[in-house]
């Protein structure tokens, strides 16, 4: 792997920059693998990296239908934090923003990593108590979180409409200063590149269409649309799809798959320091490094695979957005888009074994999976390279939802992202 | 947005409609003699298919009646609608209308 530093820049300079290499090879599917990971998502590439350099299992495809980062990794809003109310959820998520802030080093790649603080709103008495909850049960799990009151949310973001007329005043919010952006192209390209480099095989225009099993019901490998390719492990990372794949081999999960959308503003100067998110009026915005407004809300209603939803849930989202921020009420909007997000019962991933020996599954991270990013891909490799989960995400298996032992982040917060 | 045939007011916009959940799932006769994976199976796992999806949906802001519809989670192409209680009528072979 050809090493990425402010020397090899100035030296690629004086060749014209002429002398840079591919990032990772296009190579031709091998008849098999030690593991095959369907999705080459930012999850997907992330476990295959982390097999490689922790667990030393180098001999896996990543199999991708499209191509690398073109499901939800290169269609979301890049909101990070890890201030979740449950224990498991802090842990899980803590455990991933521990590995965003040395990322950039370990893979050699900028991922643009921003820790600009991620500010929660709260508008009504119910929002109070309940941040004011989640801030005392993130410092008992060693977590950053604090509670400002209005003026406070108005010093720490001035665009804010404090004080203004307002349908849902402003009362106060919740900060994790260690919480912000990355670069989301940038996670899914710097996992493969470092993969890749590690000898892992990225097969991209591959899709997994069905899951050949022995006779005693084990994984022998995946039928794709580039023939069949043998593998006794095959960990499955397809976010809005995981229903689809894991009904080839006849797994039926908790899951249903909403449209999730996103919108961009023209770019302007820097303009919004932070990361602000409502639940309660469904919004969220923060200010990319090309200075568009990234604007996110709530799903659609309905389950669909369509990439795309309806225009009235993008005008609500604006409608907040421009109560939250009024200087922003004359931006334009350049781009709408749409992911298919996977979503669980009580909004926690699933990171598990399956009933099929060696099929593995990691799926459910619904509306706010890219912040767990690097976490998911770590334990993830663990629980496939040792067939059992890691301390992490032994909570996160399917069979809670049979033993009542939900990890419910959806009742606790109302939380989207 | 949707535009959605109800069966009893025609064609309105998703905007009257409040969305219902996968159509077709049976409470059980006798909740208490199931076991927990029969509890799974009616609480928490849904067919979720990328293609025909039987739905329920409620005309909120119309007549407030519950009914059911096929839609093709591909397209959001809706092939059916029928009211509740309704057995899920087959469609066509080319999906674009019910058999008769
Ligand atoms: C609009 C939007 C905004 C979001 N905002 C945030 C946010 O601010 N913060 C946050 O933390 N999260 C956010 N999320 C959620 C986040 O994007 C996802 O949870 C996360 O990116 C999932 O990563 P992944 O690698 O599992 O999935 P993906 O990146 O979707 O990767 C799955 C891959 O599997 C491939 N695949 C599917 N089926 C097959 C098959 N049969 N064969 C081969 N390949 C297949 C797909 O093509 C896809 O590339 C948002 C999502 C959306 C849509
Ligand atoms: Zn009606």
């Amino acid at each position: 792997m050809q090493s990425y530093s402010a020397f090899s820049l100035f030296r690629q300079a004086l060749g014209g920059h002429a002398g840079w290499q591919r990032q990772w090879r296009s190579p031709q599917p091998r008849t098999e693998y030690d593991v095959v990971i369907v999705g080459a998502g930012g999850h997907g590439l992330a476990t295959a990296y982390y097999l490689a350099k922790e667990h030393g299992i180098t001999n896996v495809a990543v199999l991708e239908k499209g191509w690398l980062g073109g499901g939800n990794t290169g269609r979301n809003t890049t909101i990070i934090r890890s201030n979740y109310l449950f224990d498991e959820s802090a842990a899980l998520y803590e455990h991933a923003l521990k590995l965003w802030e040395g990322l950039s080093q370990d893979l050699n790649y900028n991922v643009m990593y921003s820790p600009r603080g991620v500010l929660m709103l709260a508008h009504n008495t119910h929002d109070v108590q309940s941040f004011k909850r989640h801030v005392h049960a993130n410092r008992l799990n060693g977590i950053d979180n604090e509670w400002l009151n209005a003026e406070e949310c108005k010093a720490f973001c001035p665009p804010l409409n404090v004080g203004g007329a307002m349908r849902y005043p402003i009362l106060g919010g919740a900060l994790q200063r260690r919480g912000g952006t990355a670069r989301h192209d940038a996670v899914a390209w710097g996992y493969a590149r470092a993969a890749d480099a590690r000898g892992v095989d990225i097969i991209e225009n591959c899709e997994v269409t069905g899951i050949r099993r022995t006779v005693n019901g084990a994984v022998e490998g995946v039928e794709t649309s580039r023939g069949f390719i043998r593998a006794r492990k095959v960990g499955v990372v397809a976010a809005g799809h995981t229903s689809v794949v894991l009904g080839m081999a006849g797994v039926r999960l908790p899951l249903e798959s909403y449209p999730l959308q996103a919108l961009v503003s023209e770019p302007v100067k820097p303009a919004f320091p932070c990361v602000v998110m409502s639940n309660t009026i469904h919004a969220y915005i923060s200010q990319s490094d090309k200075g568009e407004m990234v604007i996110g809300a709530g799903t659609d209603a309905y389950t669909s695979y369509s990439q795309r939803g309806a225009l009235h849930i993008a005008n609500h989202t604006l409608d907040a957005i421009c109560e939250l921020v009024p200087m922003f009420r004359r931006l334009r909007m350049l781009r709408n888009w749409g992911g298919i997000v996977d979503v669980t019962p009580d909004r926690s991933p699933i990171i598990a074994r399956t009933p099929v020996p060696g099929l593995y599954v990691n799926c459910g991270w619904g509306t706010g999976g890219f912040k767990a990013t690097p976490g998911s891909g770590n334990v993830f490799a663990w629980t496939i390279a040792r067939d059992e989960p890691h301390r992490i995400n032994a909570p996160f298996t399917i069979e809670r939802f049979r033993d009542g032992i939900l990890i419910d982040e959806s009742a606790a917060a109302a939380v989207a992202h | 947005m949707l535009l959605i045939p109800c069966p009893h007011c025609g064609p309105r916009a998703e905007l009257e409609f409040s969305y219902g959940g996968e159509a077709h799932i049976a409470r059980p006769v006798d909740p208490a003699s199931i076991d927990d994976d029969s509890w799974v199976t009616f609480l928490y796992e849904r067919s979720n298919p990328r293609g025909v999806h039987a739905e329920r949906w409620r005309h909120l802001h119309g007549c407030g009646r519950f009914f059911n519809v096929l839609r093709d989670t591909v397209s959001d192409t809706i092939a059916a609608s029928y009211p509740a209680g309704q057995p899920r009528p087959a469609l066509s072979p080319d999906g674009k209308g019910t058999k008769r």
